[in-house]
């Protein structure tokens, strides 16, 4: 680990503890969404719809309806209704209306795999026979599916109603009619035509990329029941348990208080298990029946209709002076939103030139509406298609001015108090720390021989986030702290949190223990997204700590017939009175019943002060002329963490980011036909990096700590899946001179590029 | 009405974790589905239910399976290990063990098809070099890890298990 700041003393933070949830997770134990069962549990499926872009005529259940064993069929049209208006759910916002008409499509089917009916029954087979029983009447209509086109004078409209929300200054607003722009918004920042006018060199491209899916292994999942007093619980695999209530509260029309979401351990997420799917549909399978309702979605419907990231176009022109002085930079970014507005174009956007500091920038984003799954979150939302561009931009900049890349990159970093795209100044940030460490990594400065053999890098940004985090605690008579967690626990949440409240208490990580509950156990807590979790939720655990510090001392004062200022409470959780007296965690853990009862605390935080995360990447490739496979000989990944907690789990987010983004730069994307069919809807056929694709993957902790966290934690999750692409791009060209400007640089798309005409 | 479909019960009898178990299963039913649906044992995962993910790997007859590819019919007298067969009532099995210790999981969603498909691979090749390893597990898909710490886990275990006893 390469610590760049005196590092503090810690006892738990830093370790390696086994996580809580561990046993149960490598014995099968664990219960995840599928897991769940109720007595007289019926099962659902939903029917999808065939064509890309269709109006509904007519839907006829009556025959599903007749299958012995089915209890219920809903359409959109057993939906009360929604009004228009905006939901928060954390990492992303949605528009009732518009997510109603997702859940199951009104008047249009507007992507291939729209829920247009669903069905509960006995068992699942029968649910899937009776949706061949179905008819539902179709009138196709044309439809376009990629960003451009759908920008035409001639392109099919998916919604007659949309206009073009102009969110910037200087952006003429468009004429009165019909349009698939969503919105168009602009970032600005000096003058952009005086810092063109005094560059040296000026280089612009144009980019595009693919849409990619999030790839979770475990299929999004509701189960519901709606009890006849109203309440309705919901049992789901989710990043956020609360956005789930928020959200069937709003479709279902019942007051927030009536719904309790439980929620499951969740089998992957990447931000796609924000928005809901399924979970209004199953309660209202359940209201019709009586009776608790399983939904589950099929590999295939997951790859057609959840959120899948963004296919993206992009156009970035940089311009610098001889000695590698950026002097301005413009990005326009047109982000494909699917089926209803809400690309993460915005986030990225702010995520373009984040890393450097450019006195002279602009931002163009635009949101496009195409007859596609509607996009949602995936890691670092928006991110990785901007900085994309702009690294890959950076790296030809870099040849040539004949300078070193992370010359270059080092020359215009972004530092604590440099202002960014919207003009604040940028807190402590890691960026030179990062780029410094790559550039003396061994990996970097060794000789790469062999052919047809190339090396790239590249940097990332992302924001982090800060949001809401509830919690509470009990310290038990055995010295044990029972702590209780909003944050659903995505890959080691519960350990993280753990061992920030152990560290507070001079405890070890064993002695808490962490509990994931539903919505009606703890306070408010946004989602488990955004990289905010241990960051916010820790500092929960920490002032529960400091509640919990406090009281003992009080407890001890109480025992000791002293002052509470006379008692100190140490580092080790030793509680220290006069005259030597002293109690362990433990000893005084089991007194507290028989002089005044257990301690019980909670703390609810929000805080603004996340750490932006920097990752620099280093990689090495091969490239096969005979199959156009590019393999990945060695990847090299350099973050600044802040402060890593459970180290192997930082480690896990960064291994897990890159092969991601590998998937992003040379397999993964979405096939469709020429009328907006999904071809490619199975995990043979998108196809993700598997273990025998990947090296081991190096990583490189560097830890600039976040001095608005008391343990100095910044996100780690999210920014490792930006730079592969452009580190990897930049490595084919290196290998065989070649500059691919889509991903995935896919074997079929090297071999066109390689093969004689 | 010409559109029922009828469906059979059938009983199936098969030795599952060492215990020899009867139950009633349709006859449209995967291995998976049975294992989960009919006996309640849930550690098999659907990832999706078309051979491509391994989140559902078991152990039949002494070979490595996706469960959800194998009709529940074809286990007649036959014998399975799922995850839930890998530890004892005294320790865990070396692979978990390792995959605890090596933060070899995040979401684990993933993790009782890697168990049950790696101690496939060690009944078969006590000793893999990670390049076996890799090649062994390619039916896995993990999206947490990047498969790093699985591989190691996996290895440390072989280690464990041929030098520990
Ligand atoms: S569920 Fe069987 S291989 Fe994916
Ligand atoms: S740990 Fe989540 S898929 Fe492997």
């Amino acid at each position: 680990m390469v610590s760049t700041e005196q590092p503090k003393q810690y006892r738990v933070i830093g370790s390696r503890p086994i996580r809580h949830d561990g046993v149960d997770k490598v014995t099968g134990r664990a219960e995840y969404g599928a897991d769940v069962r109720h007595e007289g549990m019926l099962f659902g499926a939903v029917l999808r719809s065939p064509h890309a872009h269709a109006r509904i005529k007519r839907i006829d259940a009556s025959k599903a309806e007749a299958l012995p064993g089915v209890k219920a069929v809903v359409t959109s049209a057993d939906f009360p209704g929604a009004e228009e208006g905006d939901l928060d759910l954390g990492e992303g916002r949605a528009n009732p209306r518009w997510l109603l008409d997702n859940l199951l499509a009104s008047d249009k089917a507007l992507y291939h795999g729209h829920a247009v009916a669903a069905v509960a029954a006995t068992d699942q087979h029968t649910a899937e026979d009776a949706l061949a029983l179905i008819q539902v009447d179709y009138e196709v209509l044309p439809a376009v599916i990629d960003v451009r086109e759908a920008m035409l004078d001639t392109a099919p409209i998916l919604h007659p109603e949309l206009r073009t929300a102009i969110r910037a200054r200087g952006v003429e607003k468009p004429a009165d009619k019909p349009t698939n722009l969503a919105s168009h918004l602009r970032l600005e920042k000096g003058d952009l035509d005086k810092g063109f006018a005094e560059a040296d060199v000026i280089i612009e491209r144009e980019y595009e990329t693919a849409m990619f899916h999030q790839g979770y292994i475990e299929p999004q999942n509701a189960t519901a029941f709606w009890n006849r007093d109203g309440e309705v619980t919901v049992w789901t695999s989710t990043q956020g348990a609360f956005s789930v209530r928020e959200q069937v509260a709003t479709i279902c029309q019942v007051p927030v208080t009536r719904v309790k979401v439980v929620p499951m351990e969740i089998g992957g997420g990447f931000g796609g298990k924000i928005g809901i799917y399924l979970e209004p549909v199953a309660a209202l399978l359940s209201r019709k029946s009586g009776r608790p309702v399983k939904l589950w979605m099929t590999r295939e419907a997951v790859f057609q209709a959840t959120g899948p990231t963004s296919a993206t176009y992009s156009r970035v022109k940089i311009g610098a002076k001889r000695d590698g002085t950026i002097t301005a930079a413009h990005a326009y970014l047109a982000y494909e939103a699917g089926a209803y507005p809400g690309s993460p174009v915005g986030a990225g956007a702010q995520c373009a030139f984040a890393p450097y500091n450019i006195p002279n920038q602009v931002v163009d984003g635009l949101d496009v509406v195409v007859n596609g799954p509607k996009t949602a979150a995936y890691r670092a939302p928006g991110a990785p298609a901007a900085e994309y561009a702009v690294e890959a931009v950076l790296n030809e900049l870099a040849e040539q001015l004949e300078m070193d890349p992370m010359e270059l990159r080092l020359k215009n970093a972004s530092k604590e108090g440099t202002t960014n795209a919207a003009g604040q100044p940028w807190p402590r940030i890691g960026a030179v720390e990062v780029m410094e460490a790559v550039k003396n990594h061994p990996h970097y400065t060794s000789e790469l021989t062999g052919e047809d053999v190339g090396r790239g890098v590249a940097m990332g940004f992302w924001f982090n986030g800060g949001m809401e985090s509830s919690s509470s605690a009990t310290v038990n008579a055995d010295g044990k702290v029972s702590l209780i967690l909003g944050s659903t626990d995505i890959g080691g949440t519960r350990a993280s949190l753990a061992m920030q409240l152990a560290e507070t208490l001079g405890i070890t990580s064993d002695d808490v223990k962490p509990h994931v509950v539903d919505t009606d156990s703890v306070g408010f807590t946004a989602v488990t997204g955004g990289s905010r979790t241990t960051f916010a939720g820790g500092w929960a655990a920490y002032e529960l700590g400091v509640q919990i510090r406090d009281r003992m001392r009080e407890r001890a004062a109480r025992i000791w017939e002293t002052a509470v200022d006379k008692v100190e409470y140490r580092d080790d959780g030793t509680i220290a009175g006069p005259d030597g007296k002293q109690l362990s965690f433990q000893e005084l853990a089991g007194k507290l019943s028989a002089t005044g009862g257990m301690i019980a605390v909670s703390a609810t935080v929000r805080m603004n002060t996340p750490g932006p995360a920097y990752a620099g990447h280093i990689v090495d490739v091969k490239v096969d002329r005979d199959t156009g496979k590019v393999e990945i000989l060695r990847y090299t990944a350099v973050q600044d963490v802040g402060t890593a907690i459970h180290p192997s789990y930082v480690e896990g987010q960064i291994q897990g980011g890159v092969a991601q983004g590998i998937g992003m730069a040379l397999t993964e994307e979405y096939f469709y036909d020429d009328e907006g069919r999904l071809r490619n809807a199975s995990f043979l056929d998108y196809r993700m990096p598997v273990a025998n694709d990947l090296p081991m993957i190096e990583t490189v902790l560097v830890e600039v700590p976040n001095p608005g966290h008391p343990y100095g934690v910044r996100g780690v999750g999210e920014v490792p899946i930006v730079p592969p692409q452009p580190a990897i791009q930049q490595a084919v060209y290196d290998a065989i001179g070649v500059r691919f400007y889509k991903t995935p640089m896919s074997p079929r798309v090297i071999l066109e590029e390689l093969l004689p005409e | 009405m010409s559109n029922r479909v009828k469906t059979d019960r059938i009983v199936i009898t098969a030795t599952i974790n060492g215990e020899e178990r009867t139950f009633l299963a349709d006859e449209r039913d995967s291995l998976l589905e049975a294992l989960r649906e009919r006996i309640g044992l849930t550690g098999a995962k659907e990832g999706c239910n078309n051979g491509n993910c391994g989140a559902c790997a078991v152990i039949l007859d002494g070979r490595l399976v996706n469960s959800c590819c194998v009709m529940a019919a074809e286990v007649q007298g036959g014998t399975v290990t799922t995850v839930e067969g890998l530890a004892t009532p005294e320790a865990l099995h070396p692979l978990q063990q390792a995959f605890l210790e090596d933060a070899a999981l995040q979401c684990g969603i993933c993790t009782p098809g890697f168990l049950v498909a790696a101690k496939a691979l060690l009944d078969h090749h006590p000793r893999p070099t990670e390049h076996e390893a890799r090649f062994w597990l390619a039916g896995n898909l993990c999206r947490c890890t990047g498969y790093d710490k699985i591989i190691r886990a996996v290895l440390n275990a072989a280690d464990e298990m041929s030098n520990g006893r």
